[in-house]
């Protein structure tokens, strides 16, 4: 309990004792915060579990109307091994794997210096750069694709990875940058002056001491980079149409489907695998997310 | 080490602020300075522009002769410990302080030699392996200190080190900051908007006020023969009483005519210095250590005056009485023996040879 909640119970008792308890409102505040994270983890989690159970049936039972959807009776690897041994989703898989990480090791070497630059540096228009980068951020890919087509289609670039590994830093730069921005402004500028006057030059104070500080907002930037390009849909949609250079999200639904024929457990399985990744790399960075590097820093 | 010279130093910021105006200081080797003067009077701009922090708008640096205007702060041979400390929180201890002997290239073993020495000065031997979060704060205060120690620079400069501590701490870090000071003898640059620190610390003070130096000097000079009203406020706890007066002839030398007061005398050696100023209106300044109980005779040139104490506070040693002379509140110091209680008579003296004569027009102490 602090001074001011202190003085205000000796003050006001009355008003104190109508409140309530502090203890009797932390737990109701407690109650209700895990009755609201339930709800949503039940909105949240009740398609990828639907598609887990899917996954698992054989086709005569996923045709069979009688039965609660939501139950497996015989459980079956089958559409996993298929969509394993089935060379076209493989090439999705190892094309999205590709693309991601070099759209990742772009974002983070052009935001990360350019976060630098505008949350440190006074320049001429800094703010206005700053604010500038957020607002290209809100243009939407739905509105882009249409223009980046042109000059996709003009370097020779559709139907190849490597246009898309052009067109998502459009989408992952802006928003890393800017949420860098944010983060690095947090982080006290004497700690980057005093590795100056230890004798650092500009590179060397920003390899050893500034990123590993800055750890935790350049991965929280990491993940929503990989993120994006991950599950970006529009662009490939608009660029892609051969197989061969499909990445997960467009092969799976455009590739599975023979015909009016849905192999739905093909399907399921992969958008499965496709989503497992995403959940890898959050699992291993969100450590780091979370431990919050700076404390100690300063006075504390 | 070596000696810091600031010539004609001038700090204009981008908005139009100038911080710090055309100052001239010049700091001996081995010498420890104080920055000292109120929120805002450019103490922070003057040391990051020496730490080659800030750009200079215009003027001179020199450290050890050679002017370092243009020289990165790496190649200044300087060290800086900064109000926050600003420890790398992802360094060990001794990580910490080795981390600008590493980048200089310095073999291991001297590296290890001097964090050695510089944790024994400190008294941080056991904290050699941990992590500032693991720190008090007067710990963390020490280890920048002692990041500062192992470059053995030219110059170490401090801005507030202390403020981030509480009082007991920093009275107890002043002792140590000055000790430190013994052993190395580095050059120092310190910067506190506290006068006691000032005081206690310094060989000299600088007294800065709006960008410009008002007064430097070792702390007994500016205490005893301020220059200006401004460091005439400044320096001294409780403040220097500042009485509206006019100087007056009598038959043998002059007086000080004392607003709503009585009339001084002053002393006769220092007649042919006021002499120019009869009639005018000054201000009549006093330290509440110089205003003391009528009994006490071992001083010369005390006058006597009658008051009516407004308000009493017993502080231990002494007691502060104030009282009110026309429209001034005037504060002395007296022997809590002697003191009396809040509206009775009291005749107090004064060490009429302790006196100031300030020009109002002027700011300038006469
Ligand atoms: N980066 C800046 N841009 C513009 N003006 C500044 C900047 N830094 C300081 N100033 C201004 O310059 C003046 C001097 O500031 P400085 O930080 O040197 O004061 P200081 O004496 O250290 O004060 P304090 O005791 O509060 O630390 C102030 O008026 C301040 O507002
Ligand atoms: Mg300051």
């Amino acid at each position: 309990m602090d001074a001011a909640t202190s003085a205000a119970n000796r003050d006001f008792p009355k008003l104190y004792r109508r409140a309530g308890s502090l203890s009797r409102e932390r737990a109701w505040a407690l109650r209700a915060a895990y009755a609201s994270l339930g709800f949503a983890a039940v909105i949240f989690l009740a398609p990828p579990v639907y598609m887990l159970i899917t996954s698992l049936k054989t086709n005569a039972e996923m045709a069979d109307q009688s039965l609660s959807p939501w139950f497996v009776r015989e459980p079956t690897l089958e559409h996993y091994a298929a969509i394993l041994g089935n060379p076209l989703f493989l090439g999705f898989f190892r094309n999205s794997i590709i693309v991601t990480l070099i759209v990742v090791a772009i974002t983070m070497a052009v935001s990360v210096p350019a976060a630098f630059a505008l949350s440190r540096m006074r320049f001429w228009g800094s703010t206005t750069l700053a604010t500038g980068v957020f607002l290209t951020y809100l243009v939407p890919d739905t509105l882009l694709f249409i223009p980046l087509y042109q000059i996709v289609g003009s370097l020779g670039l559709l139907n190849s990875i490597w246009g898309l590994v052009l067109v998502y830093p459009t989408l992952t730069v802006p928003f890393c940058t800017w949420i860098m921005i944010g983060y690095f402004a947090s982080i006290p500028k004497e700690l980057d002056e005093a590795a100056l006057i230890d004798g650092a030059s500009w590179l060397q104070m920003l390899l050893r001491i500034f990123v590993p500080v800055a750890l935790p907002g350049i991965i929280a930037a990491t993940i929503f980079a990989f993120t994006v390009s991950w599950a970006a849909f529009v662009y490939p949609t608009a660029f892609i149409t051969k197989p061969e250079a499909m990445p997960l999200t467009i092969g799976v639904v455009s590739q599975l489907v023979r015909g009016d024929t849905f192999a739905w457990g093909q399907i399921m399985a992969g958008a499965l695998l496709a989503a497992l990744p995403p959940v890898v790399v959050y699992v291993f960075l969100l450590d780091y997310y979370i431990a919050g590097l700076t404390a100690g820093a300063t006075k504390g | 080490m070596a000696q810091v010279s600031l010539r004609r130093l001038t700090k204009t910021y981008d908005g139009g602020v100038a911080a710090v105006k055309a100052i001239d200081l010049e700091i001996a080797d081995r010498e420890f300075v104080v920055l000292v003067g109120p929120s805002g009077c450019g103490k922070t701009t003057t040391l990051r522009m020496i730490a080659g922090l800030e750009e200079v708008t215009a003027g001179e640096i020199r450290i050890g002769g050679e002017v370092v205007n243009d020289i990165p702060p790496r190649d200044r041979d300087i060290a800086m410990v900064f109000q926050n400390y600003a420890l790398y929180p992802h360094m060990t201890v001794f990580e910490n302080m080795a981390f600008g002997l590493k980048l200089r290239g310095f073999p291991r073993e001297e590296i290890a030699r001097r964090v050695d020495r510089a944790a024994r000065i400190l008294g941080l031997g056991e904290l050699l392996d941990r992590k500032p979060k693991a720190l008090s704060g007067g710990q963390r205060q020490r280890v920048a200190m002692g990041r500062a120690i192992v470059r053995d620079p030219k110059v170490f400069l401090f801005d507030e080190p202390l403020s981030n501590l509480d009082a007991q701490l920093r009275v107890q870090m002043r002792t140590e900051i000055k000790a430190v000071h013994q052993t190395v003898k580095t050059t120092t640059v310190y910067v506190t908007h506290d006068q006691v620190e000032a005081m206690t610390l310094a060989d000299r003070v600088v007294v800065m006020n709006q960008g410009r130096i008002e007064q430097a000097g070792p702390p007994g000079e500016l205490y005893a023969n301020p220059a200006t009203r401004f460091v005439a406020g400044f320096i001294g706890s409780p403040a220097m009483n500042m009485i509206p007066a006019r100087l007056v002839p009598t038959a043998a030398a002059l007086a000080v005519a004392l607003e709503g007061g009585p009339t001084l005398p002053v002393p006769a050696e220092r007649t042919a210095r006021y002499a120019a100023h009869v009639g005018r209106d000054l201000l009549f300044g006093i330290r509440p250590e110089h205003v003391t109980e009528a009994t006490r005779t071992d001083k010369p040139n005390l006058a006597p005056i009658d008051v009516t104490l407004d308000v009493v506070e017993p502080m231990g040693m002494e007691t502060l009485v104030h009282f009110r002379l026309g429209r001034t509140s005037v504060c002395a110091r007296v022997d809590p023996q002697a003191a009396g209680a809040p509206g009775e008579a009291m005749r107090l003296a004064v060490q009429m040879d302790r006196m100031h004569l300030i020009d109002p027009a002027t700011d300038r102490v006469l």
